[in-house]
């Protein structure tokens, strides 16, 4: 029986980390390229220049593909509360549905109907006008993230509730407790943040291939691709770590267990606190072994100052037993996966570093006068590959708040075994689990292929074929 | 009226107005085997519903959201208790939801067959389950005293489920036809109504049938005579209306008459289970909209955030399709993206 009951958890488990690792493999580089495509037809729609509109328009083409598989894998979130964690809709419903109802009303709408003016106006609308209706997506886009993360935000960190005691189900008594969630105002930055440098290393990276081509017609082109790609990524690259600096202050006040497991600490550290680099953990014994020590710069990270010593696990485990046992009672494991959680951050940082050294160079060597990056290919083939390690980096951070979170679903209110559907078998959800697995494998491999297709045939491809295809007996074929 | 019940109401017009715009969707989508002749005319068709369905799906997402904000209970029995039917659901309405991107990119004959094949598919298929879900629900399914739905094979797999889906997708054709005759013009629009020339009769008969079925499947008659009696008559006369238009070729009224004839059919099955959200074979397990509600803070806030943002969206979306009114060629169709 216990057998049974926890595959059935583990199996949900295994598919809310699919649909939405999956889900936000598209989000954050379409929020990105919202943004970025924006801001391409707005320079375009002030300064005139063709190569802007250019840009657009290519740049769009890759937005637009990204954006349909995020839309649609989206669906799948919303109905998975409901289709999975039945539990959990009953216990949060007060405090969780309001934020996704205003994020449908307020941001999809937004979204879906402005996107779809968008691509079919290029020809009827003014370049400023036409710019306007990527906006008010690119704006739909970043509305969503506020209130989707304001929902994410009380799982981590409950605010402005109660508990009923009739129904023993969670209430809200302030919603302006929820919007003012100090974990939101520091997640949101970061996310969006990182979403435009996604985006950024992308427009980089593929404009770094279309460059190796060596097309004379395109050159231009992706040499201005590639500076606005690099400049972007450069950019974002140092924002979305200061913003990450701030979050990691909230998760060390609001999640001690957490910020613990990202450095991998069992016993309390001593003051000032080292910064662990790499170590081995054994997550069984509970020890850390084999560290390599940066003194004092940990208590720089956690507290801004070269004094401090940081809490292990084993004393926040502690902690956390006498403040839940009365509830939830003495076997509760409140250790979180340390090795993911110390690797998953080692990771999100590694690449932010990365790409910032990367984009820096890159912007140092693609100055105009100083002209020599493509004749450094070896170069170039870095900028392209770093197309894939944004996706990575953000994957690694949503590792680290969501499993970071365990054992809850809802921090100290409600565990992840509590919460999923009383309806659920093995069966149907290993049948949907494979579903989503070849739905996605499909989505995702055709969405890479038609990207690669698109950089392929290159910015000018279309005009190409359009001139191919005017009617004969049009007016135009008579004309010279 | 308690909070509520007006949230019952909204969840129920959110539905209506999704079947209403993405009914026609779904009907251009299946209108690509069952009308079109070649690729052209089925890009074409594409193209008419290109800048809406998007939006047009929101209003699905919507009803969703503002389940789970108002009345939670019934959002975890149904979409838990319905695990299979939204599955496919979801496998539906994603294929088509990429189709429309795909196709612009596939370069081989093949390759663009595919993606209209899984847009067809797409749009058959999410009305049909969609609407089968609807129709096994309302008949009430095995339910425990937490609300938990055990819904048996043929408890959705049954008579009226089968024949409320398929009357369901019938309608959505016809709807998808008189939506082309708007917005497409030549040959394909003139087949558009010839075709609903014949599929009307066929379904005033499945509108026969289903009447009749929910007359002995369900409670509505007992429970709610007069009111549902009443809504019944109401879609057949929307219905009637539509085929009107067919014959003396007006298609604004036809696409009046066939969208609320969709609309109509959710506002039948939400007067049918009101006062509860979910009926259970034993009526002490079922569910209602008092227990399944939200408390009044959280209501008085979603009314307030509705009452503000509703009329909003309703302009820009209206908007939206005043830009798109120049009927499309297939011929000369040029789809610039």
């Amino acid at each position: 029986m216990l057998g049974i009951g926890l595959s059935i958890v583990s199996l949900a488990r295994f598919q809310f980390a699919m649909t939405t690792v999956f889900h936000f493999f598209f989000v954050p580089f379409s929020i990105g390229m919202g943004v970025l495509v924006a801001v391409m037809e707005t320079i375009y729609a002030v300064k005139k220049d063709k190569v802007y509109l250019d840009m657009a328009k290519f740049w769009g083409k890759i937005f637009l593909l990204s954006f349909a598989v995020g839309i649609v894998t989206g669906i799948i979130q919303e109905f998975q509360f409901g289709m999975n964690w039945s539990e959990y809709s009953r216990f949060m419903g007060d405090v969780f549905g309001a934020p996704l109802a205003i994020e449908a009303l307020l941001a999809f709408f937004i979204e879906s109907v402005f996107i779809g003016i968008w691509m079919f106006t290029w020809d009827r609308f003014k370049p400023g006008l036409h710019a306007f209706m990527i906006w008010m997506t690119a704006i739909g886009t970043m509305l969503s993230a506020i209130w989707i993360l304001a929902a994410n935000s009380f799982m981590q960190h409950p605010t402005g509730f109660k508990i009923n005691n009739a129904t023993g189900r969670i209430q809200l008594t302030d919603f302006g407790a929820v919007v003012a969630n100090p974990q939101l105002w520091r997640v949101f930055p970061h996310v969006i943040l990182a979403a435009i440098l996604t985006a950024g290393t992308v427009i980089a990276g593929m404009s770094a291939w279309g460059l190796l081509r060596k097309k004379k017609d395109e050159n231009h082109f992706f040499k201005t691709s590639l500076r606005f790609g690099l400049w972007t990524s450069l950019i974002f690259a140092i924002l979305s770590a200061g913003a990450g600096d701030l979050q990691t202050q909230q998760i060390i006040k609001d999640q001690p267990m957490k910020f613990a497991a990202t450095e991998g600490i069992y016993k309390d550290t001593k003051d000032p606190a080292p910064w662990t680099v790499v170590e081995l953990i054994n997550s069984k014994d509970r020890t850390a072994s084999h560290k390599v020590e940066i003194p004092a710069v940990l208590s720089l990270l956690a507290y801004h100052k070269t004094s401090g010593a940081v809490k292990g696990m084993d004393t926040v485990n502690k902690e956390l037993h006498a403040k839940y046992d009365k509830q939830f009672g003495k076997d509760m494991d409140y250790y979180v996966p340390p090795k993911t959680l110390f690797w998953s951050f080692r990771v999100m940082t590694g690449i932010d570093a990365l790409i910032m050294l990367i984009a820096l160079f890159g912007v140092i060597w693609s100055r105009k006068k100083k002209d020599t990056i493509e004749n450094k290919k070896w170069f170039m083939v870095i900028v392209g590959l770093a197309i894939w390690i944004p996706f990575i980096g953000n994957s690694a951070g949503w590792f680290i708040t969501e499993f970071g979170r365990y054992p809850w679903i809802v921090y100290g209110l409600f565990t992840i075994a509590d919460a999923v559907s009383p309806t659920s078998t093995v069966g149907t959800l290993l049948f949907s689990n494979i579903v989503y697995f070849l739905l996605f494998t499909l989505l995702g491999g055709v969405m890479i292929w038609y990207s690669r297709q698109t950089l392929h045939h290159g910015p000018y491809y279309e005009m190409e074929d359009s001139k191919q295809n005017v009617d004969p007996f049009a007016k135009e074929a008579f004309v010279k | 009226m308690t909070l509520a019940n007006l949230w019952f109401i909204l969840i129920g017009l959110l539905f209506a107005i999704f079947l209403f715009l993405e009914g026609f969707d779904f009907g251009v989508g299946m209108s690509t085997r069952f009308l079109a002749k070649d690729f052209d005319e089925r890009l074409a068709l594409m193209t008419s519903i290109g800048p809406h369905w998007d939006g047009n799906e929101t209003w699905l997402v919507t009803a969703g959201g503002a389940m789970f904000a108002s009345l939670p209970l019934m959002y975890a029995s149904l979409f838990s208790g319905y695990y299979v039917v939204l599955l496919l659901v979801l496998v539906g309405l994603i294929l088509r939801g990429v189709s429309f991107e795909f196709v612009k990119h596939a370069e081989t004959k093949t390759g663009k067959n595919i993606w209209m094949w899984t847009f067809f598919i797409g749009s058959f298929l999410a009305p049909f389950l969609l609407c089968l879900m609807l129709l096994s629900m309302v008949q009430g399914i095995p339910m425990n005293a937490n609300g938990d739905a055990f819904p048996k094979f043929f408890d959705v797999v049954n008579l009226l489920s089968v024949v409320g889906g398929v009357a369901g997708t019938l309608l959505s054709l016809v709807h998808g036809l008189n939506f082309i005759r708007l917005r497409i013009e030549g040959p394909l629009r003139e087949r558009a109504r010839k075709l609903n020339q014949i599929l009307y009769p066929i379904l005033f008969l499945g509108e026969v049938v289903f009447a009749v079925l929910v007359f002995f499947q369900t409670d509505f008659f007992t429970k709610r005579f007069g009111s549902s009696l009443f809504i019944t008559v109401l879609i057949v006369l929307f219905s009637l209306l539509g085929y009107y238009g067919v014959l003396k070729d007006r298609e604004g009224w036809s696409f009046a008459g066939s969208g609320l004839s969709l609309s109509t059919v959710i506002v039948l099955l939400f007067n049918g289970l009101f006062p509860r959200v979910m009926i259970a074979t034993n009526p002490a397990h079922s569910i209602l909209i008092k227990d399944a509600a939200n408390s009044q803070y959280t209501l008085t806030i979603m009314t307030i955030v509705a009452a503000i943002l509703v009329p909003i969206v309703a302009i820009y979306f209206i908007w939206s399709y005043t830009l798109f009114t120049k009927r499309i060629n297939p011929r000369e169709n040029t789809v610039k993206y």
